[in-house]
This record gives C-alpha cells, structure tokens and sequence, in this order.
C-alpha cells in the first residue's frame, strides 16, 4: 500500500507519503496533528487535494488520473475510535452488516474465524448499549473484518478504555496483526500502544510528516525528541525469554548485546518480547563493571549525544542488532568519562526498573 | 346517554375513515418532505419549509378556500384530476381527506424531521466504510432510528385528520354521509335547539378518542425507543 497526499486543513497543511507493508503502520503524533484526517482520507471519507493513495495494487485515488473511489467501494476497514456501533442492531446483526454488503467472491473473513479471533460468541445477542467500551471495540473490529477489507484502519481505538480494559484489548490486537495476513493503519498518540503494536512508525507533527521507519528507530531518534515527547524518552529492543529462574522468582531475557535479568514474566519460553527502557532507568560506563548488583549490561557504541541546557545530555548506543538504546546522564559524568561519539560503551539497568510497564 | 344514534355511528365511521387515508397518504409525503427539509442548506428551503408549515397558522378557512380554488370543480388541479382519473374530490368523503391531509401535514413534518436530524451522522459514515450505498443507510440505519418520530408523526397526523374541521367544513362543506366528520356533526347539533346531549355524547367521544390515539403513542413510542436504542 502507498501513500502520497497533500491536503489544506484549517490550521496547517497535511503531507504525507509512505508505504504499508504487512502488520501495523502506526500514525503516531500529537493529538490534533492531522492522523484522523489523514485515515479519513484513505477511507474516502475525505477528499485529498492532491496525491495518490494505492493499496493492494489498485488505484483509490489519483488526482493526476481523476479517480476517486467512493468509500463504500474501497474495501477499507473502520474501526472509529467511538465504535460507532449501530444501536438498533444486534451485535451479530452489526458483525453482518458489511458481510452482507461485501460480493460474495471477494469474502475472505468467515464469521467463525472473527467469533474466535476476537471472543465474541458470548455476545452474539447482545445490544451495544450494554457492551462495557472495551467489548465494542471487540465488535466494532469484527464488524470492519467481516467487510473482507484490503486495509483495516483503527482510529485510536483503545483511547477510549481505561488501563486495564487496555490490557484486555491489546493481545486481541497483537493476534488481528499476527494472523490476518492484511496491512494495519493504527492511528495513535500513546507512545507505549505504538511500541507494543507497530512494526512501522510514521511520525506526524502538524500535518508534515517528520519521520517513517520501525519504531526502534523512530521513537529513539534524539532530533525527533520534541515530536516523540520528552518525558517518554525511552527506547525500544526486542528480546527473547531465554529461561524462568523460578527460585529467584526472575526469567532471563537474550537481547543481541547481552543478557538481562527481569522479574519473573508470565509468558512461555522462546517468546519474543519488547523492552521498553527508559533513558531515565539506564546509566553508562566505559568499561564492564564486575563486582555490583548491575549485571544487567548492554555492549554497543555512541552515535550521538545531545547536550541540552541544565544538568543532562542524552546519549545514544547502537546495539549489535542495529536497535538503539536512549540514555540519559549528567552531562558532568559525560566529561568525567570522556564519553564521544564512536565510542564502545554499556548500558546498565537494574532488574527493578524492568517492571510490568517497561516489557510490551 | 350512552347509546349512539345512527347518525353519529355514521360521523364516527366516517372520521376514522378519513383520518385513516389521510395518514396512510400523508406519511410518505411528510417523510419525502421531511428529507428535504432535515440538515440541508439551499436556496428556497426556508421557503418550502414555510409553505409546509402555513397550515398550521393561516386561519383554517383560508386554507380551506384555497382547496376550493385549487381542487373545485372548475380549480385547475380539481378540473384536472376529475378529467384524467374521474376523481372529484369537491363535497365528497376524498375531499375531505385532502382537506386533513394538508392540515395535518405540518404536524407530521416536525417530529420526523427532528427525528431525521437526532440520527447520529457519524453512524452513516460508518455504514459507507462498510459498503453501504446512500440507498442502504437510508433502508438500514436513517429509517429505523428515526421509527420513533414516523410513530409520533403518524399519532398526530391521526388525531388532527380526527379532529380538522375548519378547512375541511369549508371545502367539502357538511354533508351527511359524506363530509360529515365528528366535528362536522358536532357543529350541526349545536346549530340544533334541543340536542345539547347528542353534542356532549360527540364531544366525549372525541376526547377518548384523542385520549386513547395519545396514550397508545407514549406506549408504542416508549417501546420503540427500547427497540431502537436497545437499552
């Protein structure tokens, strides 16, 4: 899927041009930086100015060319970030509602495997008036994937919940993504969903698009600092649980720098996961430290620093596996080490500051 | 006291018939109207909306001369339609139903357009994402939610087309049999010395009427609005 637009919105313009590849692309910005309008756009429910919006091959849009498919014969899924369930129907009769209008030859989802996917059977009867938000989610992307779409496009659509409903949602996600073998445009402002979900960012800010690319490069990039928000500074590499230690209740995750000590996660062996580490939690050294309860030690060498006013400078260390770690240090421990870009260096972070919210 | 004369049978029968046909042909007009009128912003809106609504404040006997003008038998409209389809509507029971059609219009406008205009827009932009054609929103998500304001429509339009009088005396005049409606048999046994209880037995009549046609519209109604908003 391609995208290439341009639009005039009320308080700046909007220009975009990226690519989807399979998984989740996430629009990821502030809120009111045009990714609503920008989906509205990809769905037809908003005219672009000008551009070329391409996905499976087939031309939706194309100024150039004239075309402009209508939204009802794009075959794109909505999932609104209100739901937006009909309130007269049942939940089965809304699951329906876009099967019943989808050709039959071009089907794909069954009613069977979106039930499943996403445990709705119990809701079957159902009005969405007495779905708590969460379960209309659910709903609301069972309805857009019974419409056998080419592209599913979700408008924020946990914004609504609070943590724990969140929690609830999000491995229903991680599944739609993993096993409908369709593009995803996820429309988000919360850093950690983006982290969780996105196998690729596009960074929006005021409509101009400031960054595409996967989230460990994106959410990292220090010039991007001021769009990706400062008090989230944090970077993102993924792990594999390499072993449980039940009796020091901990598990052992292998990152491509090295190993890491985590309390003790509830997942199987063999999975992947994501850190997320705060450039606040890691500290720095420019040798190996033996002797100290900071066995969590991570090998890879300076590409930037950032020396900004007050007492920090932020430094970036890039891995092995190409993936970069954000830390923050007082710029007086930057001149006391002699730290410069180009160096080998290690990051340290204690077993404690990898909680629940720091492994996605 | 309670026993009812052949001829108020009669001005009974007649008036359910004429309320009847008048709501039955009214609703699809109220409702081709009423999307036109709901949410729209052209030139000459202002102007169809008033029109519609004029019955409601022009003295009934004006809008009841203008039928006359327009649907009499030597009216442009009325010379016409008795031509091509033989329909005389001028001091038959038809005219009598156009008569309460055109006042009760207005009535039936308002609540379906305030019904069109509380559906929920959003909600049609959802269904063309999956699909629908404007054709179908209308079918499948417009018409049901607003099931409420047709059902509020068709209880007033009914009522009014019971209870219309002055336009209807005016262009189809009092005729037993014919055009001689409830009201129109209440007015004559006023005009009669001696017939006070035939009058009030007409006037209660019509109040349970009214009465029954009101309380059977909260209830429809409020079961409606279950239905639609599933709660």
């Amino acid at each position: 899927m391609d995208v290439l637009l341009h639009k005039k919105l009320a308080s700046f313009e909007l220009s975009v041009d990226f690519e989807c590849k399979p998984g989740i692309t996430a629009l990821f910005g502030r809120s009111g930086c045009g990714k609503t309008s920008l989906i509205e756009q990809i769905a037809g429910l908003m005219t672009p100015d000008s551009g070329r919006i391409l996905v499976d091959d087939k031309v939706l849009y194309d100024s150039a060319l004239a075309i402009n498919v209508p939204a009802r014969k794009r075959r794109i899924g909505y999932v609104f970030q209100d739901a937006r369930l009909f309130p007269h129907l049942s939940v089965l009769n809304n699951l329906r509602y876009g099967e019943w209008l989808t050709p039959r030859k071009q089907r794909y989802a069954t009613l069977d495997s979106v039930l499943e996917l996403l445990a709705l059977g119990p809701l079957l009867q159902r009005r969405p008036a007495t779905l708590s938000g969460g379960e209309r989610q659910r709903v609301a992307i069972g309805r857009a994937l019974l419409c056998s779409p080419r592209l599913l496009l979700m408008d924020e659509p946990l914004s609504a919940l609070d943590g724990a409903r969140k929690r609830d949602i999000l491995p229903y996600l991680e599944r739609l993504r993993d096993e409908m073998h369709i593009p995803i445009v996820y429309v988000s402002h919360a850093l950690e969903e983006v982290a969780r979900l996105a196998n690729t960012v596009v960074l929006l800010h005021d409509g101009q698009q400031q960054a595409v690319g996967p989230p460990e490069t994106v959410l990292t990039r220090l010039d991007l600092r001021a769009h990706t928000g400062r008090y989230e500074a944090s970077a993102i590499i993924p792990a594999v649980l390499q072993s449980h230690r039940p009796e020091f209740g901990v598990s052992i995750l292998q990152t491509s720098a090295g190993s890491l000590i985590s309390p003790q996660l509830d997942r199987a062996v063999g999975s992947k996961v994501r850190l997320r580490l705060r450039a606040r939690d890691l500290s720095i050294a420019k040798n190996p430290i033996a002797d100290s309860s900071l066995r969590n030690q991570l090998r890879g060498v300076i590409t930037d620093i950032a020396v900004e006013e007050g007492a920090f400078a932020e430094v970036l260390l890039k891995l092995p596996d190409e993936t970069q770690l954000l830390v923050r240090v007082a710029r007086i421990n930057l001149e006391f080490l002699q730290l410069e870009i180009g160096d080998t260096a290690f990051a340290m972070i204690k077993t404690a500051a990898l909680d629940r919210a720091a492994i996605l | 006291m309670f026993e009812l004369s052949p001829e108020s049978w009669q001005a009974l029968h007649l008036s359910l018939r004429v309320a009847a046909w008048s709501t039955l042909l009214t609703l699809p007009l109220a409702l081709l109207l009423s999307l036109a009128l709901a949410n729209k912003h052209y030139p000459g809106r202002n102007l169809l909306n008033a029109l519609v609504h004029l019955p409601l404040v022009l003295p009934p006997v004006v809008t009841g001369y203008a039928l006359l003008l327009a649907f009499g038998r030597h009216g442009v409209a009325g010379a016409w339609l008795a031509d091509t389809f033989g329909l005389v509507l001028a001091f038959k029971w038809t005219g009598a139903v156009l008569a309460a059609s055109v006042m009760s219009l207005p009535l039936m406008v308002r609540p379906i357009v305030l019904s069109l205009e509380a559906t929920d827009a959003r909600l049609h932009r959802a269904a063309a994402t999956l699909g629908a054609s404007p054709l179908i929103i209308f079918l499948s998500v417009t018409l049901p939610l607003a099931a409420p304001g047709l059902m509020a429509a068709v209880v007033l339009g009914f009522a009014k087309s019971l209870g219309e009088f002055g336009a209807t005396v005016t262009f189809v005049a009092n005729i037993p049999g014919e055009t001689r409606t409830l009201p129109n048999a209440i007015y004559t046994q006023l005009q009669i010395p001696g017939a006070e209880n035939s009058v009030l037995q007409l006037a209660l009549l019509s109040v349970v009427l009214s009465l029954a046609a009101l309380l059977c519209a909260e209830w429809l109604g409020a079961r409606l609005n279950r239905r639609v908003h599933g709660r």
